[in-house]
Formats: C-alpha cells, sequence, structure tokens
C-alpha cells in the first residue's frame, strides 16, 4: 500500500516536474516578449477571429467585408506570416443580431483566446461588442464609415470617421456646383442624425449656404413620393442623402421614376457603395455623386492588383466597396503594429499602433497612415456612378486628419 | 410661400395626390391577399410576406433569363412575369395549405407560428438559392420615367401601372367572389361552414382554393413591387406589418373594409408625411389607428358572422 501511494506520489511528482519544464517553455516564449497575456499563439500559427453576419438583414452588406479580410490573411501567410507565424481564423457569425455580436466577441475571446478581431459592420453591433472587448482587453479592427465620437483603446477604426466624409464632400459641392440650397434626407437611426447634424453646421457656419429640408424614414421604408414632393416644391441645388438598406433602392428607382435624374439635379449620397449599386441598378444612379474613400475604379497599382487578387479569389462578378477595402487594411494594419511591437499582446500592439506614424503604403485607396486616435488619415473622393455600377472619380481631397470629437460639431 | 407660382403649387398639389394614390394602390394590393385568406378561414398567414417575395424573385428570374436568352423579349417579359408569380406562388399557397394549414384548422392559434416557421423556412431558402445580397430585375423602358401633362408636372409610370394594376386584380377579386357561383360558396364557407357541407359545398377543396388565390394575390403584389424596390431574403417582412395594419384596421373578412382602410391610411400618411418628417408621420398614423381599435375592435367595417 504503502510503496503504491509512493508510487503514485512519485509519479505526482514527475508531472509536477514536467510540468514546470513546460512553463518553462512558455517562459522562453515570454522571454522572447510574442504572447505574455495566453493568447492562442504557438511557435507557428496564431489565431485571430472574424465577426461579421453571414446570416439576416446585413449578411448584404458584411459579406465583401469578411471576404476581404480572408483575403489579407491569405496574402500575409503567403508573404510568411506575422513574426513567423501563419494566421488562422475562427469565423463567427453575428447573425445580423447585436447581443450575439457580444456573445460571439466573449466566445472569441475568452475561449478561443484569438489575438485580434476583424469584424462588427453597423454601429450597434459595435456598440454591442464593445464593452466585451474593454472588459477582456481584446483588439478589435471595425471597417466601416460610422458617425465618430467614439475612441476605445480596444478598437481600431479602419474606416472613416464623419466630419473626414462629410465635409470635403460639402466643400466640394459648393465650390463646383456652387450650391447654396441643400435638402438633407436619411434613414432614421444614429448615422443619418449624426451626420447630417454636422453637415448641417457646415453648410450654415462655414459655406454660407441654406438647408431647405430635413427629412428622416423609417429604416425600411419604401414609399419617397411625399418626400419627393417636398424636394420639388423646395427646388434645392443639393440633395444630399443618407437613406440606407433596402430603402435605398426604393429611394433612387423611385427618384428615377419621378424624373429626377443626374442631368437635372445634383445628389450626393453617403450611403452608396459598389455593393448597393448591385441592389439599386446603375441605371437608377447614372449622373448622381457617392462621397467616399475608396472607389473600385481607382487606377493606382495597388488597387489594380487588389482587385485582380479578390476577383480571383471570390469570382469575377464580385464587386468592392469602401467597407470592403476598409476591412481589407485591418489585418494588414494589425500586421505592421505586431511587426513594430515584437509582440501579440493587446496592450503593446495598441501601444505600437498609438505612437501615429504607421503607414500602409500598399492600400488600395492609395496611402493610409494610423493617427494616435486610432482612426485613419485618409483621402476623401467624390465619384459620379455610370450606368455600369461603376464611378468616375472627379475629386480628391488631400490626407484628412482623422477628427472623431469635432468641436462646433455637437 | 410666395416664391412659386400658382402653376406650380398646383402641379405640387397634382404630384402629391398622385403620391398618396400610388401608395394607396400599393397597401391595397399587399392586403388583398391576407384580408381573402383571414377572411375565409381565420387563418393569419404570417408568410404573406415571402410569397410576395416569391412572386419579386420569379420576377428577377425571368428578367436574368430574358436578358441573357431573348434580348427583344427584354420589353415584354414583364406582363409574363406577373402571371407565372400569380400561377408560382398560388401553387406554392396550394401546397402549403395541403401540407401544413388544412391539419390546424382546429386550432387557429397554431396556425400563426405554423405559418411564421414556414416564413423562416422561406427566407432561408432564397437566401441560400439567390444569396442574401438584394437583387433587381431590369425593368423595361416602359415602365422608367415619368408622365409629363404639363412642364412641370411628372407623374412615376411605374406608379401609374402599380395603380392599374392594383384596380384590375381588386375587380378581378370583386367579380369572383361576388359575381361566381365559386364566390358565393366562398361566402356560405365564411358565413356557415357546416351548413355549406351540408348542401353539398366541398368545403376543404373551397378552403385550398381560397388559399392558393390569396398567395397568388400575394405573388402579383409582389411582382409589381420590383419597380419600386429591391429583393432580397427579408424582404417579405418588410411589408407583413403594414399588410397587417391595413387587414386589421380594415375589418377582416370584408372587402369593401380593406380598401376603405387602404385608403385612409395611404392618404394620412402621405398628407402628413408632407408637412412633417417621414418617421413622425408614421407614429402619427400608427396612433390614430392603435386608438381607432381601441374604441372600434372590429375595424372599419365587418360582416356579422354566425359562429
Amino acid at each position: 500500500m504503502k510503496s503504491k501511494f509512493m508510487f503514485s506520489k512519485l509519479g505526482y511528482l514527475m508531472g509536477a516536474v514536467l510540468g514546470v519544464s513546460m512553463t518553462a517553455n512558455i517562459n522562453t516564449a515570454v522571454a522572447a516578449g510574442v504572447n505574455t497575456t495566453g493568447l492562442a499563439v504557438t511557435d507557428k500559427t496564431v489565431k485571430v477571429g472574424i465577426l461579421h453576419s453571414l446570416t439576416g438583414t446585413m449578411a448584404i452588406s458584411e459579406t465583401g467585408a469578411q471576404e476581404a479580410e480572408k483575403l489579407a490573411i491569405k496574402q500575409i501567410n503567403e508573404s510568411g506570416g506575422i513574426l513567423g507565424r501563419q494566421i488562422e481564423y475562427i469565423q463567427e457569425d453575428g447573425a445580423s443580431d447585436w447581443p450575439t455580436f457580444a456573445e460571439k466577441s466573449r466566445k472569441l475571446l475568452v475561449k478561443d483566446k484569438v489575438a485580434a478581431v476583424f469584424g462588427c459592420w453597423t454601429s450597434a453591433s459595435r456598440k454591442a461588442a464593445l464593452p466585451v472587448f474593454e472588459k477582456e482587453n481584446g483588439l478589435l479592427y471595425y471597417p466601416t464609415f460610422y458617425e465618430g465620437l467614439e475612441q476605445s483603446h480596444n478598437v481600431i477604426y479602419t474606416g472613416q470617421e464623419a466630419t473626414q466624409q462629410i465635409l470635403a464632400g460639402l466643400d466640394w459641392v459648393a465650390k463646383e456646383k456652387k450650391a447654396k440650397t441643400f435638402y438633407l434626407i436619411g434613414s432614421d437611426y444614429i448615422w443619418p442624425r449624426t451626420t447630417m447634424k454636422i453637415a448641417r453646421k457646415h453648410i450654415e457656419k462655414v459655406l454660407g449656404g441654406r438647408v431647405v429640408g430635413e427629412d428622416y424614414k423609417p429604416l425600411g421604408n419604401t414609399q419617397f413620393g411625399s418626400t419627393i414632393n417636398k424636394i420639388r416644391l423646395k427646388k434645392p441645388d443639393v440633395i444630399y442623402a443618407a437613406v440606407v438598406g433596402g430603402s435605398n433602392v426604393a429611394w433612387f428607382k423611385q427618384l428615377k421614376a419621378a424624373g429626377i435624374t443626374g442631368k437635372k439635379q445634383t445628389l450626393l449620397t453617403l450611403s452608396v457603395t459598389e455593393d448597393e449599386v448591385l441592389g439599386i441598378g446603375g441605371q437608377n444612379l447614372k449622373g448622381f455623386y457617392s462621397v467616399m474613400k475608396y472607389f473600385q475604379s481607382q487606377t493606382n497599382s495597388n488597387n489594380m492588383k487588389f482587385v485582380k487578387e479578390f476577383k480571383k479569389m471570390h469570382g469575377e462578378d464580385s464587386v468592392i466597396g469602401d467597407v470592403t477595402q476598409a476591412a481589407y487594411l485591418g489585418p494588414w494594419l494589425w500586421k505592421a503594429a505586431v511587426e513594430r511591437a515584437g509582440s501579440f499582446d493587446v496592450d503593446k500592439v495598441v501601444a505600437e499602433s498609438e505612437k501615429g506614424d504607421i503607414e500602409l503604403k500598399t492600400a488600395p485607396e492609395g496611402y493610409v497612415k494610423l493617427h494616435k486616435n486610432h482612426h485613419l488619415w485618409s483621402k476623401t473622393r467624390v465619384a459620379q456612378w455610370n450606368e455600369d455600377g461603376q464611378a468616375t472619380v472627379v475629386f480628391e481631397s488631400d490626407l484628412i486628419e482623422p477628427n472623431p470629437f469635432p468641436k462646433g460639431y455637437q | 410661400m410666395s416664391d412659386y407660382t400658382t402653376q406650380e403649387l398646383i402641379s405640387i398639389f397634382a404630384m402629391q395626390g398622385f403620391a398618396g394614390f400610388s401608395l394607396f394602390s400599393v397597401l391595397l394590393l399587399m392586403a388583398l391577399g391576407l384580408a381573402i385568406i383571414f377572411g375565409q378561414m381565420g387563418v393569419i398567414n404570417m408568410a404573406h410576406g415571402e410569397f410576395m417575395a416569391v412572386g419579386a424573385y420569379t420576377t428577377y428570374l425571368l428578367s436574368a433569363m430574358s436578358e441573357q436568352y431573348f434580348p427583344a423579349f427584354v420589353q415584354y417579359y414583364f406582363i409574363f412575369a406577373i402571371i407565372l408569380s400569380f400561377i408560382i406562388a398560388g401553387l406554392l399557397g396550394y401546397l402549403a395549405e395541403f401540407a401544413l394549414i388544412r391539419h390546424l384548422y382546429k386550432r387557429p392559434l397554431d396556425t400563426l407560428l405554423a405559418t411564421w416557421g414556414l416564413s423562416l423556412i422561406m427566407q432561408q431558402i432564397f437566401r441560400s438559392v439567390f444569396g442574401a445580397r438584394e437583387v433587381s430585375p431590369t425593368l423595361p423602358e416602359w415602365l422608367l420615367g415619368s408622365y409629363q401633362p404639363t412642364e412641370t408636372i411628372d407623374i412615376p409610370l411605374n406608379g401609374i401601372f402599380v395603380l392599374g394594376l392594383t384596380a384590375f386584380v381588386t375587380l378581378g377579386v370583386f367579380i369572383l367572389m361576388y359575381r361566381s357561383t365559386w364566390g358565393l360558396r366562398v361566402r356560405a364557407t365564411t358565413q356557415n361552414r357546416v351548413m355549406s357541407g351540408a348542401v353539398g359545398i366541398n368545403t376543404k377543396k373551397i378552403d385550398r382554393l381560397t388559399f392558393a388565390l390569396g398567395c397568388g394575390i400575394a405573388g402579383i403584389a409582389g411582382a409589381a413591387f420590383t419597380t419600386i424596390a429591391s429583393t432580397g431574403p427579408t424582404t417579405g417582412s418588410l411589408y407583413i406589418v403594414d399588410t397587417f395594419m391595413v387587414v386589421v384596421f380594415g375589418g377582416a373578412a370584408s372587402l369593401f373594409g380593406t380598401i376603405a382602410s387602404a385608403f385612409s391610411i395611404a392618404q394620412a400618411q402621405s398628407i402628413l408625411e408632407f408637412f412633417i418628417s417621414g418617421s413622425m408621420a408614421k407614429v402619427i398614423t400608427l396612433l390614430t389607428i392603435v386608438v381607432f381599435l381601441m374604441m372600434r375592435p372590429e375595424g372599419l367595417f365587418s360582416i356579422k358572422v354566425r359562429k
């Protein structure tokens, strides 16, 4: 009995010794400083998460984003990975349901211990996931252009914040089209409301113009007859639109049906990318303008290569919109920060990112630089839609500093 | 308002009037199918919106096919798309009644759940087959643009088309229900199911055909709405709320109630929208309906039915 007990105790001791030696192994990794916080990093691989809606209403918009992230990850792996490690992604479905985004974020961070997450699309999904990322100290790369007024330690925003997108576009239309009167119309939720607030201030205070009407429609609304008549009555120089989702399609179809076309009227929209055009139809959009930081038709060599590779991976018919391109930047910006930090630790990666000098010369949109405030310096472009669903860029701004908390616009 | 000439104000007035009629025709077309089924069988078809989507996708498919194989056909396919949408949605409705609904007539609340389940199944099928992105058929030239009776008036052609189609379908339903032998049987079944059976009406067959007819009309509505909005897997759920509103407000089982209800909701909505913002207009319209239904739960019109 006793000897057996001794033996088992010995076994226990052996186990403990083994355990120590394994800890020592991890400790050598610690010494290398690659991973001190227990992330899912081995000598060969590092795990990341992709979190977008694959089902539900938002799947339409989020499909492109996750395709771009997979392309970036594939390219990084082919070029040798990050710190010698291949990226493996775990994909979760946010299902267009905001609490699900929070739950899946927790799963990715707590159970899978991913080093970074590329994901979310709507502001609502980001706001739902944000507390989880802050509590578990995760790192989220968020690709959508959004209303601003946010800067979290745990999020890098690769899309434009509101002022970047809005101000340059308004300046352009005021100068090029001699626009004085504006009609603002949007869907009724946080992004269009905040956007229009900033736009109105800029029109009235800076451009010396006048807002002759401001209208919000419930999400999913498909009847714009009365609004179009109001616009006719007010005769604005510019229709400034931020209508989203299925409503967007109805809005443009009915404008066209009512005889309001790009020939007669300047319309500037903040919510139409190449993705939306598939549903709206180029024939209904022809002649109108979009303000974005990226258009698929850009002809710089980065973009030509990107478009080619994207189509090779996801099909000849696929189109690339603004958010898709911004999502593509996520893994590359993460790679740059990790390599500088020499570590996957979230705090170290964020600290590098916050130095404000990580730049990406290979970005399809041209050139971007990460600002101290977690947003990107980027150019804003105005482009006019053609019947084939592609847009011709007619204006390109200088690099614009991100300003998520604009003073005087609140 | 002094900047405007009388001519311009008259034009806006005319166009705004048309916007109201246009919304009226849309609401009526959506609600007709649901009202027929609800009135006849007391079944609330939660999958009504999805049957509309069936029509819309049929139109899209026909559009894509004619573009690919018979470019000359592109100008005319839309008429056939409407007929085909009616047939396909109707057949699917016939099947759904046969496989699902008929087993649940004695448990009306369960039909609510069953048809809701059916709507989820159909949405997922749309998503698997057509993808998550929204699609739009290419519209023939004669449905695009506007009719200009004077310099300053633009009447959307697709609005005129939907208005005409709604009038045609409503007239068809009226003749079928009130001027045909079949309609007589349907109304008899509605009023007294047992007695109708006793005098030799095959009430089961009546039920099945009525359900199929309701779904077929939903298919027509779906096809017509491709001229106004786009089609996605969840398009149906966008329309279902408005549809219910019209049917409940109008009073179940009454064709005239449905028409009157669609008309008053559409006019209230479009006039309010002209003066205040779209969201507030919707809130006020809904509030008015709620208050009205609190005072008169049976809706605008109702037929006395022997239970």
